[in-house]
């Protein structure tokens, strides 16, 4: 793996300018994993902010070949450009030798509305990786919940009332559900951990076959915090173990990051506006309920660590 | 499959037909999903693709949907993208029917025409494809196996005319046409390779030494602009199909015209019909030629573009029209045929009597009697000058 300075070095591949809110978790985590791809990369992206803040026209901030189609469809976009590049390279018709092709897309295109699309992908075996930013929740409509969003999370269609406090579902398990279709290679990661986000890009760009990347993506206007503050936050996303690193290759789960010290999850969800009634003393069960949850799920991953799944 | 021609004719039914058109023009990519009555295309071209007979790339998809979104994807790439659908399959690529052709993308469609639920039913009528008629795709209407066959080739041809680039979708009628045995001549390999000729596109994603962004989005500043160049496509297509149809017919004898006229020349009366009933209601027109009664029929192949002007001239000095729709608009005025070409014919100066039915809805069979049925209404209005109903279900 190139080091930090190595990678500053190179070129950018997702130019500035680009029209994307200060702090917000995507383009850091869009230029570390197309730095790891080491080949030319053609990228597709699943309508939402990253695909509105970036190919405004007449402007594009991409320097690779890229194409947005629709919101539910980045995976099967994807499926037809990494197989017309199959085709035109039996054909003689593209001479490329090695081509990396990425699909990103946020919760709401990934969790949601892109599951079929993306499932049908993976199990047809395509030669691509897939990136989810999740952001938790439908930032660039407004903030409207998804099934990434945190429990009890204040979004628009879950708001904090006064009977239901927000999201009452736990989140749904994206990387487990992509690790049930036997991808090879299949991990969590976070911007904050550059090294560790870019390990991960580097070994699922180089792994043949369909891969994925689930990554913690602040989002200042959705989780009512400070622009400058995102890549904070979302390090204690994983200090807490809410957003816990790890990987599976081939089959067996390794986390990649313990933290010495696991801190409560309180340290995560104060600072964020989407979580203020939780602070409401009438509201402390739901605080410790989430502390549980948080707190099962770190252990069910701990129990599989370094297993075959 | 393997093919097995008799004096330069062979056996086929409309699917297999344009399978076989698919095999010989070897795209580069194909993505499909099954559906009936369209299914038995993709399993025939499985099986070339299984056998070697093709190099194309199949993709399997897991709805349509996705088969029209990894179409997109592999034509943006570069390669030539055919895929074939029906009913629910067209209805649920209906999102990216509208981006493929917004990014102008020459992707080749073999609709095979049935109903759309509710109640749900597998057999044919148009509302699958006149559903998609606004979607701009250019749309190639076809009678029998032989003209479903023919169209496959001149839709390549015309889809990926530099002058065009739009994405065509060839229609023919579910089990009618699709599972029906039809002899019928082929083209020779070579000779479809020559016609169709090589796909180089200007721009694709696939070319990393000229990065290029599709499907950035537009604003009210520039939206506008590139529909209009997208609307202006769709009118010059219509002098591409045309010429590709000529094209057709100088190298291998069955020339194809916007639409076909059957015995019109001097009809007092005619019905506008489209796909396998035109082919009925010519029946019924060649009994009452025998009986002395000028009647005729004009069966619109190109319906996106629509020839409006072309086709009321062609009917023009008809005393009474009948426009017959397998699709009902739920407008409580006729279907889009029906209101197309009724449309057409306002700029002319004397405007013949026209009325509208809708007839074999969801498979329902149309016979020589309807169609003799329809002549029979044409005359009274003729005679009486009158039209008792403008519109009204036949068929029933």
């Amino acid at each position: 793996m190139a080091t930090l300075k190595e990678l500053s070095k190179q070129d950018e591949l997702l130019s500035g300018g680009h029209r994307l809110c200060a702090g917000c978790g995507i383009p850091p985590i869009v230029r570390l994993v197309l730095r790891a791809a080491n080949a030319p990369v053609v990228a597709t992206t699943a309508t939402g902010c990253l695909e509105v803040g970036t190919t405004i026209y007449p402007y594009t901030a991409w320097r690779i070949p890229w194409i947005h189609s629709a919101f539910e469809n980045a995976a099967a976009t994807i499926s037809g450009v990494e197989t017309a590049y199959r085709a035109l390279k039996k054909r003689g018709k593209v001479t490329q030798e090695d081509m990396k092709f990425i699909a990103f897309g946020g919760d709401g295109g990934t969790y949601d509305i892109g599951l079929q699309a993306l499932s049908g992908a993976l199990e047809r075996g395509h030669d691509f990786l897939y990136v989810c930013y999740d952001n938790g929740a439908y930032m660039n409509t407004g903030i409207q919940r998804s099934s990434a969003t945190p429990f009890y999370s204040n979004t628009t269609t879950s708001p904090a009332g006064e009977v239901i406090q927000g999201k009452q579902e736990w989140r749904k398990d994206l990387t487990r559900i992509v690790v049930a279709h036997n991808v090879p290679y299949a991990a969590q990661a976070s911007p904050h951990n550059w090294s560790d986000l870019s390990k991960k890009a580097e070994k699922a760009l180089k792994t043949k076959g369909p891969t994925f990347l689930n990554v913690m993506s602040p989002c200042p206007l959705g989780w009512y915090t400070k622009s400058e503050d995102s890549i904070k936050w979302a390090k204690l996303s994983v200090d807490t173990c809410y957003w816990p690193l790890y990987e599976v290759e081939d089959g067996i789960l390794r986390v990649t990051y313990k933290p010495k010290e696991k801190k409560p999850l309180a340290d995560w969800l104060k600072p964020q506006g989407r979580f203020k009634h939780l602070f409401k003393p009438e509201n402390e069960h739901l605080l410790e309920k989430f502390q549980a949850r948080v707190d099962l799920e770190w252990q069910r991953l701990l129990d599989l660590d370094g297993k075959r799944l | 499959m393997a093919i097995t021609m008799t004096k330069g004719q062979v056996g086929l039914t409309g699917n297999s037909a344009v399978a076989y058109a698919m095999k010989q023009i070897n795209p580069d990519v194909c993505a499909a999903y099954p559906i009936t009555p369209s299914t038995a295309i993709i399993e025939d071209f499985s099986g070339y693709v299984a056998d070697g007979a093709v190099e194309t790339e199949l993709i399997t998809v897991e709805s349509e949907h996705s088969a029209m979104s990894a179409c997109i994807g592999a034509s943006a790439a570069g390669a030539r993208v055919m895929t074939a659908t029906s009913s629910q399959g067209l209805a649920l690529m209906w999102e990216m029917l509208y981006i493929a052709s917004g990014m102008r993308l020459p992707i080749v469609l073999a609709n095979v025409n049935r109903a759309l639920s509710a109640p749900i039913n597998i057999h044919c009528d148009h509302s699958d494809s006149m559903g998609a008629r606004d979607a701009g795709w250019i749309q190639i209407y076809s009678e029998t196996v032989q003209e479903a066959y023919d169209n496959m080739f001149q839709a390549v041809r015309i889809a990926e005319n530099s002058n065009v680039l739009l994405p065509v979708m060839v229609c023919f009628d579910g089990f009618i046409t699709s599972h029906a045995i039809e002899n019928i001549s082929l083209v020779d390999d070579a000779e479809v390779k020559d016609f169709v000729g090589e796909y180089n596109p200007a721009t694709m994603l696939l070319n990393t030494d000229n990065p290029v962004t599709y499907g950035a989005m537009t604003l009210p500043d520039t939206y506008i602009e590139f529909k209009h160049q997208q609307s202006q496509a769709m009118s010059r297509s219509k002098d591409i199909a045309l010429e590709a149809g000529k094209e057709f017919g100088k190298r291998f004898g069955r020339e194809y015209g916007l639409f076909d006229s059957y015995r019109l020349e001097d009809a007092e009366v005619a019905i506008v019909i489209m796909n396998s009933a035109a082919g009925t209601t010519k029946v019924a027109v060649d009994e009452l030629r025998k009986q002395g009664k000028k009647v005729g029929v004009l069966r619109p192949r190109l319906f996106r573009p629509f020839p409006f002007r072309e086709i009321a001239n062609a009917l023009k000095g008809i005393k009474a029209i009948a426009i017959l729709d397998r699709v009902d608009s739920m407008n409580d005025f006729g279907g889009p045929l029906f209101n197309e070409v009724r449309s057409a014919l306002y700029d002319l100066e004397t405007r013949p009597k026209v009325f509208g039915r809708i007839y074999g809805l969801g498979g329902r069979d149309y016979k020589v009697k309807d169609a003799l049925g329809v002549f029979d209404e044409l005359y009274k209005v003729v005679e009486t000058g009158k039209i008792d109903t403008l519109t009204k279900y036949i068929t029933l």
